[in-house]
C-alpha cells in the first residue's frame, strides 16, 4: 500500500507562466472549527505553505482577569475552551489553591476527576464528529452528540450548567453530589463502551478512513517538543507525555491508568490515541467512583480571598494538552496579571509544518486532528 | 384522436420509432415532469433516510413526515433573490446550470422504461446516453470558470478530472457489456440500442449481472463505482466537497440556478442508474424470469405493481388513521388521507387486466433504478470522502485495468466455442 505517498515540493514544478494561488479559508469556512483563517499557498491542489490568522474571537480573557476577583474570574475561564469547561475550570482552581496554599479535600478531588474525565469524554466526542465530518463521514457526528448528551445530563443534574458548567470552586466544590450520581456515572460508564465500538466499527478499519488519515500530517516527537505541542498531538507522536502521570494533581496519582500512545505521528495515530484515552478516562472515572470517600467538599478558603503577594504556574492536562495558569498577585483583592497557556493555541503552531506538501483535503483533516477550539486560541 | 390512441395500444415499438409525433411529445413532458417529481421525492427520500441512519427525524413539519418539505423547498428556491457576483462572467454564468440540467435529461430520449415505454429506440442508444451525459461536465467546467472565485475553481477543476478520468473506466465496462449481447444465439451481432440491449438479455435468458460469472458482476461493480464518481457524489463527491471547497462549483450559486444544479444532478444520478439497470439488471424485465417461469407466474408478477401500491395505500390509510386528532393535523390529515386514496387508485388502475401487463415494465424498471438511488443514500452516509490523489489512483490503477481486463477475457469467454472448433481443426 502507498497510502503514504509522498508530496515532493520539486516533483513537478508548475509552468513557467502560472504563479501561485492565494486561497484564503476562513474565517467563514465549514471545516477551520469557528473562525480560524489560514492563507494557503497553493499550487493546483498542492499547499505550499500555510498561515493562521487568529484573533476573530478574542475577547480578552486575561485581561479581565486582571479587573476581577480572583473568585469572579471563576466562570470566565469556561468561556475559553468551551467544549472542556469544566478542565478549564479545574486548572483555574488549582492554580488559585496552589497560591493560597489550599488542597482540596479527597471527596472534592474525586468529584473534580469524575467530573473532568467525564468531560474530557465529551470533548473527544465532539473532536471525533467533526473531524469525521471535516473528511466526510456524516453520521459518526450524531453518534458522537447522541453519547455526549448523556453527560450533559450528568453535568447538568451536578451543577445546573449543560456547556458552560463552573463546577468546581477555589478550594473544592460548591455541591454535594446529587442522589444517585454514582450510580448514573457507573451506567454511564457501563453504555458508553460499547458506543466507543461503534464509533470504531465506523472508522477505525474503513479503508478511506484509513487511506485519509495514515501518513496525513506527519510530526515527529522532536518536533512537537520543539513546538511546544502536547497533549494526543504529543502523545500521537510517541512520546509518552501526560500531565496526569508526570506531574499528578487533583488526586491523580491514586489512579491506575495507562497512557496511549501511536507510533508514527500521523493523523491515524492520534486518533487512535484519542479513542483509547476515552476508554482510559472510563476506567478512571470506575475507580474514582468505586473509592469515593467521604467527608467534607470544601477547604477552609477565607471568604474574601487575598493571597499574599507571588506568582504561580500551575498546568493540568486538558481534554487538548497541557493547560497553564500563570497568576501574578500582588497582595490585592484581584491578580496583577493572569495568563494562561491554552494547549490549543500552542498546538495550531505545528498546523504549517504539517500541512506543507499536502492537499487541500489534508488541511481539513490536519485542522482537525489538531482539535483546536477557537475560544481558547484567541481568548 | 380515438384512432390515435387505438395506434398507441396496438403498438408493440416506442412512439419515436412508430412515427408518431404526438405520442412522443407525450412521452417527452410525462417524462420530464416524472423525472423532476422523482428527482423532488428522492430529495425528500435521501433526507429522511439519511436522517435515520443518523438517528434523527428528517423532516417532520411540511405535511405528513415532512413529504410536503422538497416542494415548499423548490418554492423558497423560486423566490429566492438570485444573485450573480459583480465580477463573474455573466452569459456564461447563465449558461451553465442549463447545460448540466440539459444533459442530464436529453439522455432520457432513450432510456427504455418498457419495450414500448420510451421516447424513441436508437441503433446507437447507449452511445448517445454516455455521449449527452458527458456534456454535464462542461456545464460544471464554465459554472467554476465563470464563478471568478477560489473555490468554485478548485471543484471545477477537480471535477473535469474527475469525471473524463472514470468515463473511460465506465466505457470499457459499457464495452463489456454490449459485446456480451453479440453472444445471443442466432443472431451473431450485438447491438447499441437501449431496448436491443434488453431484448438480448432476454433472448440469452440471463441479465448481463450473471453472464459469465463473475465477468459480468465485476464490469457491474466498476460501472457502479464508475457512475457514483460520475455523478459527484459521496464517496467521490470532491467537486462540492463541503468541508474543503465550501459547496464547490456551485458556491457562488443562488435561488434558481443553484436548483437547476440540483435537479441536474438528481437526474444524472437517475440516468447513470438506468443505463446500470439496462445494462446489467434486465432492464424492464420481471426479476427471476428462468427460475419461475410459465404463464401463471408472469401473472403473478403482473399483480405486483398493483399489490405494492395497495400496500403503500393501506399504509398510508392506517397512519391516517393514527395521526392525532387535534385540529391543528387536520390540514395534514386530510392530505394524507388524499395520498393514500390517490395511491389506491393508482393501485386498482395497474390491477386492470390489459393495463397491468403494458404498466408492469415501468414498475420493475423504477424498481431497480430506486434500488440504486437508495444505495446512493447509503454510501453517502457511511463512508468519508476520497482525497484528489486517492480517487485518481482508484480511477487509472484499479478500474481501468479491471474493466480493460474484464473486457478482454468476455471477448475470448464468448468467442471460446468458435476458438475450441479453430483449436481443433489446426490440430
Amino acid at each position: 500500500m502507498t497510502t503514504t505517498a509522498k508530496l515532493d515540493l520539486n516533483e513537478d514544478k508548475t509552468f513557467l507562466d502560472s504563479t501561485e494561488l492565494i486561497l484564503n479559508m476562513g474565517p467563514q469556512h465549514p471545516s477551520t472549527h469557528g473562525v480560524l483563517r489560514v492563507i494557503l499557498k497553493l499550487d493546483g491542489e498542492k499547499v505550499l505553505g500555510a498561515e493562521c490568522v487568529i484573533g476573530y474571537l478574542h475577547r480578552g480573557v486575561e485581561k479581565i482577569g486582571e479587573n476581577r476577583t480572583y473568585v469572579q474570574f471563576g466562570p470566565y475561564v469556561d468561556r475559553m475552551d468551551y467544549v472542556a469547561a469544566v478542565s478549564n475550570g479545574l486548572g483555574y482552581c488549582e492554580t488559585v489553591e496552589k497560591l493560597i496554599n489550599v488542597e482540596a479535600p479527597p471527596r472534592a478531588q474525586h468529584i473534580r476527576v469524575i467530573l473532568t474525565e467525564l468531560n474530557r469524554i465529551t470533548s473527544h466526542q465532539v473532536w471525533l464528529g467533526t473531524h469525521a465530518l471535516d473528511i466526510g463521514a456524516m453520521t459518526p457526528v450524531f453518534y458522537c452528540f447522541r453519547d455526549r448528551e448523556e453527560i450533559l445530563k450528568i453535568f447538568e443534574k451536578y451543577c445546573g450548567a449543560r456547556l458552560t458548567t463552573h463546577a468546581f470552586r477555589i478550594g473544592g466544590c460548591q455541591w454535594e453530589t446529587y442522589e444517585g450520581f454514582e450510580k448514573e456515572v457507573l451506567s454511564f460508564c457501563d453504555f458508553f463502551e460499547p458506543k466507543i465500538d461503534e464509533y470504531e466499527q465506523l472508522l477505525t478499519t474503513n479503508r478511506i478512513w484509513v487511506e485519509r488519515t495514515k501518513g496525513v500530517g506527519v510530526i515527529s516527537g522532536a518536533d512537537c517538543i520543539m513546538l511546544g505541542v502536547t497533549g494526543p498531538v504529543l502523545r500521537g507522536s510517541n512520546v509518552k507525555w501526560d500531565l496526569r502521570k508526570a506531574k499528578p494533581y487533583s488526586g491523580y496519582e491514586k489512579f491506575d491508568f495507562e497512557i496511549p500512545t501511536g507510533p508514527n505521528g500521523d493523523t491515524y495515530d492520534r486518533y487512535v490515541v484519542r479513542i483509547q484515552e476515552m476508554r482510559q478516562s472510563v476506567r478512571i472515572i470506575r475507580q474514582a467512583v468505586a473509592n469515593m470517600p467521604a467527608g467534607p467538599i470544601m477547604a477552609k478558603v477565607p471568604k474574601i480571598l487575598k493571597p499574599p503577594a507571588g506568582e504561580v504556574y500551575h498546568s493540568i492536562e486538558a481534554p487538548k494538552g497541557e493547560l497553564g495558569y500563570y497568576i501574578v498577585s500582588d497582595g490585592s483583592l484581584q491578580p496583577y496579571r493572569v495568563r494562561v497557556r491554552p494547549p490549543s493555541f500552542v498546538n495550531l503552531q505545528a498546523l504549517d509544518q504539517m500541512v506543507r506538501g499536502r492537499l487541500i483535503a489534508d488541511v481539513v483533516a490536519i485542522i482537525g486532528t489538531i482539535d483546536i477550539v477557537l475560544g481558547e486560541v484567541d481568548r | 384522436m380515438l384512432n390515435q390512441l387505438t395506434q398507441y395500444l396496438q403498438s408493440t415499438v416506442t412512439p419515436g420509432q412508430a412515427g408518431s409525433m404526438l405520442w412522443a411529445t407525450i412521452y417527452i413532458l410525462v417524462i420530464f415532469a416524472g423525472i423532476s417529481l422523482c428527482v423532488v421525492f428522492i430529495n425528500w427520500g435521501e433526507r429522511k433516510a439519511l436522517a435515520h441512519f443518523q438517528i434523527r427525524l428528517g423532516p417532520m413539519r411540511v405535511g405528513p413526515h415532512g413529504l410536503l418539505q422538497p416542494i415548499a423547498d423548490a418554492l423558497k428556491l423560486l423566490l429566492k433573490e438570485d444573485t450573480i457576483p459583480a465580477n463573474a462572467d455573466k452569459v456564461v454564468f447563465w449558461v451553465a446550470p442549463f447545460i448540466v440540467t440539459t444533459a442530464a435529461f436529453v439522455v432520457y430520449l432513450v432510456v427504455p422504461f418498457g419495450p414500448q415505454h420510451a421516447v424513441t429506440d436508437m441503433n446507437i442508444g447507449i452511445l448517445f446516453m454516455l455521449g449527452v451525459s458527458s456534456l454535464g461536465v462542461l456545464g460544471i467546467i464554465t459554472a467554476g470558470w465563470a464563478s471568478n472565485s477560489h473555490y468554485p475553481l478548485l471543484g471545477s477543476l477537480r471535477s473535469s478530472a474527475q469525471m473524463v478520468s472514470y468515463e473511460v473506466a465506465m466505457g470499457l465496462a459499457v464495452i463489456s457489456a454490449i459485446l456480451m449481447t453479440s453472444f445471443t444465439p442466432g443472431s451473431g451481432s450485438g447491438t447499441l440500442s437501449m431496448i436491443g440491449i434488453v431484448e438480448a438479455q432476454k433472448a440469452q435468458g440471463v441479465w448481463f449481472l450473471f453472464k459469465f460469472f463473475p465477468l459480468g458482476l465485476v464490469a457491474f461493480v466498476v460501472f457502479a463505482i464508475a457512475m457514483i464518481a460520475e455523478t459527484n457524489r459521496a464517496p467521490f463527491d470532491l467537486p462540492e466537497a463541503e468541508s474543503e471547497l465550501v459547496a464547490g462549483f456551485h458556491t457562488e450559486y443562488s435561488g434558481f440556478r443553484w436548483s437547476l444544479f440540483m435537479l441536474g444532478e438528481y437526474a444524472a444520478m437517475i440516468a447513470v442508474s438506468s443505463i446500470a439497470v439496462t445494462l446489467w439488471l434486465g432492464g424492464w424485465m420481471r426479476p427471476f424470469p428462468n427460475l419461475l417461469s410459465g404463464t401463471n407466474w408472469d401473472t403473478i408478477f403482473s399483480l405486483v405493481p398493483g399489490a405494492f401500491f395497495l400496500f403503500l395505500s393501506a399504509v398510508t390509510l392506517y397512519s391516517t388513521a393514527r395521526m392525532p386528532k387535534k385540529l391543528t393535523f387536520r390540514i395534514q390529515t386530510v392530505g394524507l388521507g388524499a395520498f393514500g386514496l390517490l395511491l389506491g387508485a393508482v393501485g386498482l388502475v395497474m390491477l386492470v387486466p390489459g393495463v397491468r401487463e403494458r404498466v408492469q415494465d415501468i414498475f420493475w424498471f423504477m424498481l431497480k433504478v430506486a434500488v440504486f438511488m437508495y444505495l446512493y443514500i447509503w454510501y453517502r452516509a457511511t463512508w468519508p470522502r476520497y482525497r484528489f490523489d486517492q480517487l485518481m489512483r482508484v480511477g487509472w490503477k484499479v478500474l481501468l485495468p479491471l474493466s480493460l481486463g474484464v473486457l478482454i477475457v468476455t471477448g475470448v469467454v464468448g468467442l471460446s466455442p468458435e476458438l475450441m472448433t479453430w483449436l481443433k481443426g489446426v490440430l
